[in-house]
């Protein structure tokens, strides 16, 4: 994208937030800022639609996807294919996933998806394999090589050997502060697959990760953890420009850990809060993020979002619309070497919305 | 039972109740008091932890836990406090109502209804010894 488009792109996203709210993430890959190879992707995550009976859904978590369906929709220049993140649905059962396919299926553009872990421990991620394809996969785009990891296995007694009935597995696992949980996993079937797979790859070769859940460990008691992150980020240590973004955790989080980018997304279903504010244990959000905005519970859509990519010269710009907030804009920072928060970086600059307690 | 009688049964239940109390001094609370009481707040908030994650009966299948996982984000240290959408200044139970009405649809709690006690019990002890911060945003 070079910059004329690009200030159209952030134009249009202008436009949008005034026009009031979408929940959004868009995500832009640079390479050098005249290469023609930069380009955009769109990255909506999160929407856990929820079946109630019959025909009937949760009416709010289906108007976020619908809002940020069509928000992305609004997105010129168009995207060159879209992310869907994770956890399609509530209670993984084909009623919901169905209904979450049905709503994204007005998104103009190809939609590449990740297995999330709502999506998954209902029937082991049977319907969405059936209705999507393999839950792991790469290909490349315009000189970037794109990973998509199942990141939210777990050890097999969890999985095969401790719950009744694969309901009470599923509802165990949607329980995110459950202390019979358990922490999410590439596993070593995975790992071997990934190494096999970058064997290839020339290590200036921009990498981007996708998964779920972060491949970084922030808070246990929550699952904003994979358990074998060391190993994966080990995998992607010789390559020169590496980006892991994941859902999962319902807002706004980035970081930089050697020579790799972390940034996550918006949920388009609800915010959830900082691992910091549940004051009775520890957890180690990275120290780079500043805080989104606390949530305001009596505006329905507020603290959620999506988001746009810009991918330039390897790096990326992650835009977040967020409906009733200022959208936020995440870059990598090549002077600081980390992706950093374009507006609210400096302590002085933050809003009171931004102190957690 | 004749008239004698009926006056005779509170007499004897108000002098059995009193003679404990006349016998014990205000600070004479034992090991077993405070154990009990302990047990009785935590059977309560054992409660409230149930009906937190899914006990309510929502009729949308939403439950709180979804967005206040360990019930973080609920910050009961600053009730009472103004809610600009309400208008008033309103105690906890009202929010966990408005929350009961909008995300969960569902019908209110009345105010003294031992669910809402036991879910402010719940949502107050996974925020033990935060100071009090009444009125903050």
């Amino acid at each position: 994208m070079n910059g004329m488009t690009r200030r159209r792109f952030l134009r249009q996203g202008g436009a949008l937030l005034a026009a009031g709210s979408l929940p959004l993430s868009l995500v832009e890959i640079a390479f050098g800022k005249s290469s023609p190879e930069n380009f955009s992707f769109a990255f909506l995550s999160d929407s856990h639609i929820t079946h109630i009976k019959g025909k009937e859904f949760v009416r709010n978590w289906d108007r976020g996807l619908i809002r940020a369906v069509a928000e992305t929709n609004l997105l010129d220049p168009r995207p060159d294919f879209i992310f869907y993140g994770g956890d399609i649905a509530q209670l993984g059962t084909p009623e919901e996933i169905d209904h979450g396919l049905e709503l994204l299926g007005g998104l103009r553009g190809d939609i590449h998806y990740i297995m999330g872990e709502h999506d998954y421990y209902l029937d082991l991620g049977e319907h969405w394999r059936k209705q999507l394809g393999p839950d792991h996969y790469s290909f490349d785009h315009k000189g970037v090589h794109f990973v998509v990891l199942n990141s939210i296995l777990t050890y097999d007694e969890w999985t095969h050997d401790k719950w009744d009935t694969p309901l009470r597995r599923m509802k165990e696992m949607a329980r995110l502060d459950n202390p019979q949980g358990s922490p999410f996993m590439v596993g070593e079937e995975q790992r071997a697959w990934l190494r096999n797979d970058l064997a290839g790859i020339d290590k200036d070769t921009p990498i981007v990760v996708m998964s779920h859940s972060p491949l970084q460990k922030i808070y246990k008691g929550w699952n904003f953890w994979t358990e074998d992150a060391e190993q994966v980020q080990e995998l992607l240590k010789p390559f020169t420009k590496v980006t892991v973004l994941y859902g999962h955790v319902h807002q706004i989080q980035y970081n930089q850990i050697g020579n790799i980018s972390f940034n996550s997304a918006m949920a388009t279903a609800w915010p959830w809060p900082y691992p910091a504010s549940f004051t009775q244990e520890a957890s180690y959000l990275p120290r780079l993020t500043v805080n989104m905005n606390r949530a305001d519970p009596f505006f329905e859509r507020d603290a959620t979002g999506w988001q746009f990519i810009n991918m330039h010269t390897g790096d990326v710009d992650v835009h977040y619309i967020l409906p009733d907030n200022r959208n936020r804009v995440v870059a990598f920072n090549d002077k600081l070497g980390h992706p950093a928060d374009t507006v609210y970086q400096p302590e002085p600059d933050r809003i009171p919305p931004q102190r957690h307690y | 039972m004749n008239t004698t009688e009926r006056h005779a049964l509170p007499l004897l239940i108000t002098a059995l109740l009193l003679a404990p109390v006349q016998a014990a001094r205000s600070d004479d609370f034992t090991k077993a008091d405070l154990e009990r009481w302990k047990q009785e707040y935590m059977t309560v908030v054992d409660q409230g932890e149930k009906l937190f994650h899914g006990g309510l009966q929502s009729k949308n299948t939403v439950s709180c836990d979804q967005c206040h996982p360990d019930a973080a984000n609920t910050h009961p240290e600053t009730y009472p406090k103004f809610q600009q959408q309400l208008g008033r200044v309103v105690v906890l139970a009202e929010m966990v109502n408005w929350c009961i009405e909008n995300p969960l649809e569902s019908d209110p709690l009345a105010l003294d209804d031992p669910r809402m006690v036991a879910i402010q019990a719940y949502i107050t002890e996974q925020r033990r010894k935060v100071p009090l911060d009444p009125g903050e945003h």
